[in-house]
């Protein structure tokens, strides 16, 4: 890997200190007005902060077309934010840590002292399971020319190889990965705002209908609605508002120049942009050995082969050996480091814009001990991986996060 | 001397048997007719993407920027405006600066082609012309038609060099109005009278009266042709057609009704196409059209024959590359003759803007991408700014087409959620071989067949998924299909 050129740092300059999250799900009776509005009254009140305290907002989402529409001025519109500067972002499935970022430079940087990032899908208005047809999303030229493809195709494409590569036959890989989509199941079960709230079993997943060859239907996320938000403000004020702020320790991004899909030396066993985004941060936050010193992660397990690949490109498992920690329940919530405590995309849901929030904020509530009937033991930091585009064409967040 | 340079034929994938069509849609009649087994055009196939594969064939091994003409006949054009030889040509990658046409309205059109080909040669224009001809005809559900038709392409690149490889010797032509069958403007489906008197008054008559006509013009004996080739409609009065014009059965080529079906404007090509593939050196090989009338050429194989016969992939080897449908509705979804479910996400393709295909024309058509010239990488989409990262050049690139590569599968999925008019989608990562990635549909394969390491080879396909206002789209599919 090239050297990471990085001049500055974010570390330990912004604070989250009160944050909110929808049910997510198939909210026929919510629009996403409602979902914002949700979202940012439990955030406000979670702060005890007014919104004339407020001086600036992110607002993300991804599929604005059937959703929000354009611009910032939705979320003005939805909360009555009062002729302040909001900026719209969009980056695939990590537009909601990219709303947290824009927010946490702006405050990082001096320009504001107290600011809100929010994200919000409505997903469920499109009128078929599953996202949007693809094509539209790539563009006039790339659709001429790409196949049509669906998000799990392009991800099973990933175990293909995988299984491949490692020489795991079919059923083998299959169960390694139902192992993953089990695990997120139960975790769902114990949490009130997931979308999927039940037991899966290995079998279940491994014996589910076929989406994209060898992802059957339970290794696929859920599609749904939902909204989260976060007040950012600045470090040295954030016990003003909270005995338990969580400091941002690190906050990166890596979106891919395409030499996925164009040079033969990507191996498509593991997505280069999260090992790439995860170094930077494990340099921003000063961590060393990942493995030990990151507590809990919410990543983005789209797919059960992306948390698998994720656990390598994150350095939390060696290359090709995620099954053994699989197999021995490192990642389950009593394990030595649990993964998606709060059910992960896989059973709390994933509405596109707000899913990088929604981990912030299983991650803010576990570090605070307020994870209820999830809670960890003593979490120290805590990560968040958010994923946008497929392993060929990818963007991805790293967020590290502590007390 | 003008005569045929090379030869190339395209035969798709599927076949379906005529008993298939006759359980699911008999009705009376033509039991006798039911024999044997038809090709039948994939989904994404149509008559300009069977030619496209015939005339890659038919190229193979020469320089295309050679080529000087391609003209194109079919009797089932995509489009009435739009040349259909120029989405060929582009598809080829051929140069702007030839000459282009499409023949159509009968077919007999191929041959009619092929003739004008070989005079515009010797006329002086152009020093080589490539045809083809291609033909994918629907049938009423049940008809006659819909179990005589098969689908396929031939091209036969014609020139006046040295090294042809048969001369064009004579031509004779009989032209009626004949009305026996006739498809107009409006209409879907082709409209035809009585079967019986098809054959007696039209199909007997002008094939014996083109192949007799020729053979007095140019004072030749039956026994001194080695073959003869002309199309069937009824497997019996093929061979009487020959009988009666004084060939023994041997010197008959072979028809292809039983295996291939009557595909129309390519029918006497592919024939010819068959014959060439055994000719020996200093055979008399006659070809014969039917539709309106006949053409009948005289062609004679010198010695080069031999330099080509199995460097190409031709009638033999597709005739033997086949998997059967046995879904009749499969078969007609393939024809978009059944409204088959594509879900709202199917419906709502994006809009094509045709000033991206008019700008990205040879990337899209041609497969052209790039080599970088300071580091060798190969590169598709094309790109400015070379991709790889330890490189980085700016504007040093050179185009290299994509489309005549060979590859391997180095990653697969079959889907079941993105749209496709043939589920589940099929899908991968092709490494060409030589350098070079991209993402493809994959066509002609079955899910349970796919293996990582695959050789896969591309394949010029309809595209789906995109606006319908746009008409027919086109891109490259990568096929593990082996001819």
């Amino acid at each position: 890997m090239d050297v990471i050129k990085m001049t500055g740092s974010i570390r330990d300059k912004v604070a989250i200190v009160g944050m909110g999250c929808t049910k997510f799900g198939e909210l026929w009776d919510k629009g996403a007005d409602d979902l914002m509005v949700d979202a940012f009254k439990e955030c406000i009140e979670d702060a005890g902060i007014e919104k004339k305290d407020i001086e600036a907002a992110w607002l993300s989402d991804c599929y604005e077309e059937v959703n929000v529409g354009k611009t910032a001025g939705p979320l003005a519109e939805a909360l009555k934010l009062p002729f302040i500067p909001v900026t719209r972002v969009e980056n695939y499935c990590a537009s909601g840590t990219e709303a947290l970022r824009g927010a946490c430079y702006a405050v990082a940087l001096g320009a504001y002292d107290i600011v809100l990032a929010l994200g919000v899908e409505k997903l469920k208005d499109i009128g078929y399971g599953g996202l949007p047809h693809i094509a539209w999303e790539l563009g006039s030229e790339r659709r001429l020319i790409f196949p049509v493809f669906s998000a799990p195709g392009a991800f099973a494409m990933m175990a293909t190889k995988y299984f491949d590569r490692y020489g795991l036959k079919p059923e083998d890989g299959k169960r390694m990965l139902a192992k993953v989509s089990s695990k997120s199941h139960h975790n769902g079960t114990l949490n009130p705002r997931a979308h999927l709230r039940r037991e899966v079993s290995v079998d279940a997943v491994m014996n589910a209908p076929m989406i994209a060859w060898p992802l059957g239907l339970f290794d696929c996320c859920g599609v749904s609605d939902g909204a989260a938000a976060a007040i950012v403000c600045r470090a040295d004020m954030a016990k003003d508002f909270r005995e338990d702020p969580i400091y941002v320790k690190a906050l990166q991004v890596a979106v891919t120049p395409g030499d996925e899909y164009m040079c033969t030396d990507y191996d498509y066993t593991h997505v280069e942009t999260t090992y790439r985004a995860g170094e930077m941060a494990y340099k921003e936050a000063g961590v060393d050995n990942p493995r030990k010193e990151i507590s809990m992660a919410e990543v983005h397990d789209c797919f059960s082969i992306t948390e698998a690949v994720t656990m390598e490109d994150l350095q939390f498992s060696p290359r090709g050996k995620v099954k053994e920690d699989i197999d021995a329940g490192r990642f389950e919530l009593d394990g030595e480091q649990p993964i998606q405590p709060d059910g992960g995309l896989k059973s709390f849901g994933h509405p596109i814009g707000a899913s990088g929030l929604r981990m912030v904020y299983e991650m803010y509530k576990q570090l605070q001990g307020k994870a209820e009937k999830r809670q960890i033991e003593d979490p120290k930091l805590g990560l968040t991986h958010n994923l946008g585009g497929v392993p060929f064409r990818s963007i991805c967040s790293v967020a590290i996060m502590g007390l | 001397m003008v005569g045929v340079k090379s030869y190339g034929a395209y035969i798709p994938l599927y076949r379906i048997k005529r008993e298939i069509i006759d359980s699911a849609m008999g009705w009376l009649n033509v039991s006798s007719l039911s024999r044997g087994e038809k090709a039948v055009a994939n989904y994404n196939e149509d008559s300009i993407t069977m030619a496209a594969a015939a005339c890659s064939d038919c190229m193979s091994g020469t320089d295309r920027e050679e080529i000087d003409g391609l003209y194109f006949a079919t009797t089932t054009p995509v489009y009435n405006e739009r040349r259909n030889a120029e989405v060929i040509a582009s598809a080829l990658d051929l140069r702007p600066d030839i000459q282009i046409a499409d023949f159509t309205g009968s077919t007999r059109a191929g041959i009619t082609a092929l003739h004008s080909a070989c005079d515009s040669i010797k006329a002086g224009p152009a020093k080589n012309v490539m045809v083809c001809a291609s033909d994918f005809r629907l049938g009423k559900a049940g008809s006659s038609q819909e179990k005589n038709y098969g689908d396929g392409a031939a091209a036969l690149l014609l020139d006046d060099g040295e090294d042809v490889i048969a001369n064009m010797d004579g031509f004779y032509s009989v032209s009626y109005d004949f009305t026996g069958y006739q498809r107009a403007e409006t209409d879907k489906f082709g409209r035809s009278w009585e079967d019986r008197w098809i054959r007696d008054v039209g199909y007997n008559k002008f094939i014996t009266d083109a192949i007799s006509g020729l053979l007095k013009k140019y004072n030749i004996v039956p026994e001194n042709a080695a073959k003869v080739c002309y199309p069937c409609l009824y497997v019996r009065d093929h061979a009487n057609i020959g009988k009666k014009l004084g060939f023994n059965p041997g010197q008959i080529q072979e028809h292809m009704f039983t295996s291939v079906g009557d595909t129309g404007t390519a029918y006497p090509l592919m024939i010819f196409v068959a014959a060439l593939e055994e000719a020996k050196e200093n055979d008399k090989i006659i070809v014969a059209s039917f539709g309106d009338g006949s053409d009948a050429m005289l062609f004679e194989t010198t010695r080069g024959i031999e330099n080509i016969q199995n460097k190409r992939k031709g009638v033999k080897k597709h005739i033997v590359s086949k998997k059967n449908l046995d879904s009749y509705e499969k078969f007609v979804s393939f024809r978009n003759m059944l409204p088959v479910d594509k879900g709202i996400r199917g419906e709502q393709g994006p809009p094509v803007s045709s000033s991206v295909i008019w700008r990205k024309r040879r990337a899209i058509f041609g497969l052209v991408g790039s080599k970088c010239k300071r580091c060798g990488t190969l590169q598709y989409p094309p790109q400015r700014i070379c991709i790889k990262s330890n490189c980085g050049a700016i504007d040093e690139m050179e185009d290299y087409r994509f489309s005549d590569k060979k590859g391997r599968l180095f990653t697969y999925t079959t889907d079941y959620l993105a749209y496709t008019p043939n589920p589940p989608a099929i899908y991968g990562v092709v490494d060409f071989d030589g350098g070079g990635r991209f993402v493809f549909g994959l066509t002609d394969c079955e899910p349970e067949s796919l293996k990582v390491g695959m050789p896969v080879e591309m394949s010029f396909r309809r595209k789906f998924g995109l606006d319908e206002r746009s008409g027919p789209n086109y891109f490259w599919e990568a096929t593990t299909r082996q001819v």
